[in-house]
C-alpha cells in the first residue's frame, strides 16, 4: 500500500513535467493555427527552459529565490498529494499555499509591475478558491469521501451527479490557466501595460522555476478534470482522457476569442458562475440526498 | 486514585484563581507610577495565577472523573455578596451614563439588573445545586484565560509605559488600566467555573462593565462614544441574558446551567431560554448586527482589543454558544444562529478587505471567525462542536499574537496602518517574522486556524447545510485575499531601507516568543489536543465520542508541509541557492533611482513611485456594505426571538 503511494507520486514527481512542458507547447501551436500562424515547434518550451536555466540569474534580492524555490516545491509536493491518492481538501489547501508563495516572491521585489500582478494574482484566487473548495465538497456528495483513492473505485462516474461543478470548474480552470479572458496577472504574451506582471523581476533559473511549476500545475488541473470522468471500468481512463483534451482544447480556444477583462468583472461573472452552477448543483444534491 | 485530599486543594486553587485577581487588581490600582516594583507585581503575580490555571487544568483534564470538581451547594453568603456587587455595577453605570449624558444605557441597566434583583430578593429564585463546577471544557477555557490572558496582562505592563511616554495628551491612570486587566480575567475564571446561572449573569455582567471601562480609558469624545456603544449593545444582551435566568427559575424550575443542558428531553420550552442566551451570546461575540462595538473598541490602548479580542470577551459569547449547542441541534434558532454566524464570516471578511488600519482589520478578522465559530455552534452536531473548541483555541493564540505585534510595530513606527508596514522585514525584522507566523497561523495550510477551517467545512457539508458551505467557500477565498496581501506588504524588500530601533521592552518579548512558539506548537500538537481536550467535552456535552475528525494519513501530511516550512529557509541557506546570482534593481519602466522608490521619467526627472495594497473601497467599502449587513442581520435576529420566544407564550 505505502509502496504503491510512493510509486505513484513519484510518477507524477518524474513524468508531470514532460506532460505539463508538452500541453504547453501543444497550447502554443494550437493558438497560432488558430491565428493563422505557423506557430513554434511542440516542444519550444523544453527549449526556452532549458536556454532560461543556462543563463545568469539575476535577482532582486535574496528572499525572492526563497519564495520562488518553495513555490515550486510546495507545487510538486500538491500535485503529488493528489495523484498519491491524499484527501482532495489538503490538496486544494496546499495549493493555495504554493500560491501564496509565488505572490510573496512578487510582493518581494517591490517592483512596481511585480506587486500588481501580485495583488491581481491574489484577486484571481480569491475569484477561484471558493470553486475548488467545492469541487471537493461536490466529490464528496458524489462518492462520500475526499481521499482521491476512493474516488477513483466510483461505480459511476462523478460527472453524472455534479455537472454543475464540472461547468464551473472548467470556468475557473481559464483563470488557473492563465488564459484571457481572465488573465489578469501575468499572461504569456509581453509588451501590455503590465509587462510581465507577477513574473516581470523573474530571470534565468528563477523563471525557469516557475515555468516547470506551472507545468505540473497544468497536470494537477488536468488531473482533476479526469476525476470528474473515472470510475472503477479501465476504459474509464480513456474518457477521462478524451475530457481532457476537449477541456484543454476549449481553454486553448476561448484564449483566443476574448480579450482581457477588467478584474471587476472577473470577480462578478467568476463568483455569479460558481454560485449558478455549483450552487444550485449542490441544492439539488442537497434535496435529493 | 485521586484522594479526597487532592481534590479540596484543586477547589481551593479554584477559589483563589476567581477571587486572586481581584486582589491583584486592587494592590495594582495601589502602584499608581509605572515602576519596576509594579511590573514585578504584575510579572509575579501573573505567572502565580497562570500556574494555578495551569494546574486545575491539567488535574481536570487528567482525572478520570469530572462529575468530582463540583461544590458550594450553601451560598447564603455569596448570594448577599452577588446582589450588592449587582446593584453597585447598576449605580456605576447609571452614574458614569449621567456624567456623560448617554442616558440610554441606564435604561439597559435597570432593566436587566432590577427584575433578577426582585427575584433574588424576593426569594424566588430556585436554590440550585452545586454552584461551581469545573469540566473538560472550563479546563479548556481555564487554560486559554490562565496563558493567553495573563500573557496579555503581562504584555501590558511594559506596554502601557511606552503608551504613555507617546500619549502625553492622555491622563496616566495605567494602574486603573491594569487593574481593570485583571478584574476582567478573575470575571472569567469566575465565569467559565461557573454552573449557576446567577453567578454566570453577574459575572456576564462585569465584563460588560469593565470593557465599558477600558474603551472609555483615553476619554477623548470618540473613546467615550465607542464606550458607550460598546456598554449599551452588551447590556442589551445582558436584558437578554436576565431575561432567559428569569425563565429558567420561574417557569422551569432550573437554576443551573448544566440542569439545562441536560434537560433537552424533558420540556419543550427549553429552547426559550437557549434562544435568549444565544441572543445574548450574539452580543459578547460581536456578530452582525452587533459588530460596531467591537470596531469601536479599538480606541482603547491595544493591550484591551488583544484582551477583548483573544481571551476574554467575545469568548465568552461563543463559550455560552458551545455550551448550549446541544439543544440547538434541528431548531428554528440552531439555524438561524447558524446563518447569522456564516452571513457575519463572509460579510465581515469582505469587509477586512477595505480597511488598511491593522487594528481595524485584525477587529474585522476577529468578526468573522467567531461567525464561524457561532455558525458551527448552531449546527449543535459532534463534529460542528470539535471544530468551534478547535478555532476558539487557536484564534485565542493567534489573535492575541497579532494584536501584540501590531501595538509595537506602533510603539516603533508611530503608525499601525498596514500601508506603513511596507518593507516592514527590512525596518523591524524581528517584529515582521512574528507578525508572519501570526497571519500564517490565521489562514495558511498546515496550521491551526486552517485545520479547524477545515473542520468546520466537513462539520457543515455532514450536517447538510448548504447555505453554510457556499458562505464558508467564498469567505474563505476573500479571508485569504486579505491576509495575504498583508503578508505581502510585511514582506516587501525595499534597497536603500534601514533598520528602526527595536524599542520593544524584554516584558513585551515575554509574553511573545510564548505565543509565537505555541502557534507552532499547536500545528504538531493538534491530534493530541483533540483526543484529551475536545474529545471529552464532546463526551459530556452529547455523551458521545466521534471518530477523529481530521486523521490518519492527513495528519502525517500536515506535519511534513509544517516540516518543509520551516526546512526550506533552513535548506536554501545550506545549499547557497541564490548566492552566486547577480543583483539588480526592480523593473519601474523608467531608470529606478536605485531605492526602490524613485524612477527618473523620459525627461530626465526623478519621480516618487509608490505602490498601494488593494482595497476595494468602492465595492465592499464600509460605507456601502455594513448597514445593509446590520439590517439584514437585524431582522434575522428578530425573526428568531419574536418566533421562538414569541411563539412559546
Amino acid at each position: 500500500m505505502t509502496v504503491s503511494i510512493i510509486i505513484k507520486a513519484l510518477l507524477y514527481v518524474l513524468l508531470a513535467p514532460f506532460v505539463g512542458g508538452l500541453l504547453s507547447g501543444i497550447d502554443r501551436v494550437f493558438s497560432a493555427r488558430m491565428q493563422g500562424r505557423q506557430g513554434p515547434p511542440v516542444f519550444q518550451p523544453f527549449y526556452d527552459v532549458y536556454k532560461l536555466l543556462n543563463k545568469q540569474t539575476t535577482v532582486v534580492n535574496g528572499i525572492q529565490v526563497l519564495f520562488v524555490t518553495a513555490y515550486l516545491i510546495f507545487t510538486v509536493f500538491t500535485g503529488a498529494l493528489f495523484f498519491a491518492g491524499g484527501d482532495m481538501l489538503l490538496v486544494f489547501f496546499a495549493l493555495s499555499m504554493s500560491e501564496v508563495m509565488m505572490v510573496l516572491a512578487a510582493f518581494s521585489t517591490n517592483g512596481p509591475y511585480s506587486i500588481m500582478g501580485a495583488q491581481r494574482e491574489l484577486l484571481q484566487m480569491m475569484c477561484y478558491e471558493p470553486m475548488t473548495l467545492l469541487v471537493a465538497i461536490g466529490f464528496y456528495y458524489a462518492n462520500g469521501s475526499f481521499m482521491v483513492n476512493d474516488l477513483i473505485h466510483a461505480s459511476v462516474p462523478a460527472i453524472v451527479q455534479i455537472p454543475g461543478f464540472f461547468i464551473g470548474f472548467v470556468f475557473i480552470l481559464i483563470i488557473k490557466l492563465r488564459k484571457s479572458p481572465f488573465d489578469l496577472s501575468t499572461s504569456h504574451h509581453m509588451h501590455q501595460e503590465m509587462v510581465k506582471g507577477l513574473t516581470t523581476d523573474l530571470s534565468g533559473g528563477n523563471l525557469a522555476r516557475v515555468e516547470i511549476a506551472e507545468w505540473y500545475d497544468t497536470v494537477l488541473m488536468m488531473g482533476i478534470v479526469g476525476m470528474f470522468f473515472i470510475t472503477n471500468n479501465p476504459i474509464s481512463i480513456l474518457w477521462a482522457v478524451i475530457a481532457c483534451s476537449v477541456v484543454f482544447f476549449l481553454e486553448t480556444l476561448i484564449d483566443n476569442l476574448f480579450p482581457r477583462v477588467k478584474y471587476i468583472t472577473m470577480l462578478k461573472v467568476t463568483w455569479a458562475v460558481i454560485l449558478v452552477f455549483a450552487g444550485t448543483n449542490l441544492l439539488i444534491l442537497n434535496v435529493l440526498k | 486514585m485521586k484522594g479526597a485530599n487532592t481534590l479540596a486543594n484543586i477547589l481551593n486553587v479554584v477559589n483563589f484563581l476567581i477571587l486572586f485577581p481581584f486582589i491583584m487588581a486592587i494592590i495594582i490600582g495601589l502602584l499608581k507610577k509605572a515602576s519596576p516594583l509594579r511590573s514585578a507585581v504584575i510579572i509575579i503575580g501573573g505567572f502565580t495565577i497562570m500556574a494555578a490555571a495551569i494546574y486545575v487544568a491539567v488535574n481536570v483534564l487528567l482525572s478520570g472523573n469530572k462529575a468530582d470538581f463540583v461544590y458550594l451547594e450553601n451560598t447564603e453568603l455569596h448570594n448577599h455578596i452577588v446582589v450588592a456587587l449587582e446593584v453597585f455595577l447598576m449605580v456605576l453605570v447609571c452614574f458614569l451614563s449621567i456624567k456623560y449624558k448617554k442616558f440610554y444605557a441606564i435604561i439597559f441597566s435597570l432593566v436587566g439588573t432590577i427584575p433578577v434583583l426582585w427575584m433574588d430578593l424576593t426569594g424566588r429564585a430556585v436554590e440550585g445545586l452545586n454552584h461551581i463546577r469545573i469540566d473538560t471544557f472550563a479546563a479548556v477555557m481555564y487554560l486559554i484565560v490562565g496563558v493567553v490572558g495573563i500573557l496579555i496582562c503581562i504584555y501590558a505592563s511594559g506596554y502601557m509605559k511606552d503608551y504613555h511616554h507617546h500619549h502625553t495628551d492622555v491622563q496616566d491612570r495605567s494602574n486603573y488600566f491594569l487593574a481593570l486587566m485583571f478584574v476582567f480575567l478573575g470575571a472569567m475564571f469566575g465565569l467559565i467555573s461557573s454552573d449557576n446561572l446567577g453567578f454566570i449573569y453577574f459575572f456576564w455582567e462585569i465584563t460588560s462593565v469593565c470593557s465599558f471601562l477600558m474603551i472609555g480609558y483615553t476619554r477623548t469624545q470618540e473613546a467615550v462614544d465607542n464606550s458607550f456603544r460598546a456598554l449599551w449593545m452588551n447590556l442589551l444582551g445582558g436584558c437578554g441574558f436576565a431575561a432567559g435566568l428569569i425563565y429558567c427559575n420561574l417557569f422551569l424550575g432550573i437554576a443551573n446551567l448544566s440542569q439545562l443542558t441536560g434537560s433537552a428531553a424533558t420540556s419543550k420550552f427549553v429552547i426559550v431560554p437557549v434562544t435568549l442566551f444565544a441572543f445574548a451570546a450574539l452580543t459578547k461575540s460581536a456578530q452582525f448586527p452587533f459588530s460596531r462595538w467591537l470596531l469601536g473598541a479599538m480606541v482603547a490602548p491595544t493591550p484591551s482589543s488583544a484582551l477583548l479580542h483573544s481571551a476574554t470577551m467575545v469568548k465568552i459569547g461563543v463559550y455560552m454558544l458551545i455550551r448550549v449547542s446541544p439543544l440547538m441541534y434541528n431548531t428554528l434558532t440552531g439555524i438561524m444562529i447558524t446563518v447569522i454566524g456564516g452571513f457575519t464570516f463572509f460579510a465581515a471578511s469582505l469587509l477586512a478587505i477595505t480597511v488598511s488600519d491593522g487594528k481595524k482589520v485584525l477587529a474585522y478578522s476577529t468578526i468573522s471567525n467567531l461567525g464561524l465559530i457561532t455558525a458551527c455552534a448552531g449546527t449543535g452536531t459532534t463534529e460542528g462542536v470539535w471544530a468551534a473548541v478547535m478555532l476558539v483555541l487557536f484564534h485565542a493564540v493567534s489573535k492575541s499574537l497579532l494584536f501584540q505585534t501590531v501595538g509595537d510595530i506602533e510603539n516603533c513606527m508611530h503608525s499601525r496602518d498596514i500601508e506603513d508596514m511596507h518593507g516592514l522585514i527590512i525596518k523591524l525584522p524581528r517584529l515582521a517574522f512574528i507578525m508572519m507566523i501570526g497571519i500564517c497561523g490565521m489562514f495558511m495550510a498546515p496550521f491551526g486556524m486552517l485545520v479547524s477551517k477545515w473542520a468546520a467545512l466537513k462539520a457543515f457539508v455532514d450536517s447538510g447545510s448548504v447555505w453554510l458551505v457556499i458562505f464558508l467557500v467564498f469567505g474563505s477565498g476573500s479571508t485569504l485575499f486579505y491576509w495575504a496581501k498583508w503578508l505581502g506588504k510585511i514582506c516587501t524588500v525595499i534597497h536603500q531601507s534601514f533598520e528602526l530601533e527595536d524599542i520593544t521592552p524584554r516584558s513585551e518579548m515575554v509574553s511573545i516568543f510564548p505565543l509565537t512558539s505555541m502557534i507552532v506548537i499547536m500545528c504538531f500538537a493538534f491530534p493530541w489536543m483533540s483526543t484529551h481536550m475536545i474529545q471529552p467535552i464532546l463526551d459530556e456535552a452529547f455523551h458521545t465520542n466521534i471518530p477523529d475528525v481530521i486523521g490518519g494519513s492527513d495528519v502525517i501530511i500536515m506535519m511534513i508541509m509544517v516540516a518543509m516550512i520551516f526546512m526550506i529557509p533552513i535548506g536554501s541557506r545550506i545549499l547557497a541557492i541564490g548566492k552566486n546570482s547577480k543583483m539588480t534593481m526592480s523593473y519601474v519602466a523608467g531608470v529606478n533611482a536605485g531605492d526602490d522608490r524613485h524612477y527618473i521619467d523620459s525627461f530626465g526627472k526623478e519621480r516618487a513611485l509608490y505602490m498601494s495594497n488593494w482595497y476595494m473601497d468602492e465595492i465592499f467599502g464600509e460605507k456601502k456594505l455594513l448597514l445593509p449587513c446590520i439590517i439584514v442581520s437585524a431582522v434575522l435576529v428578530a425573526v428568531m426571538l419574536i418566533i421562538v420566544v414569541g411563539g412559546a407564550f
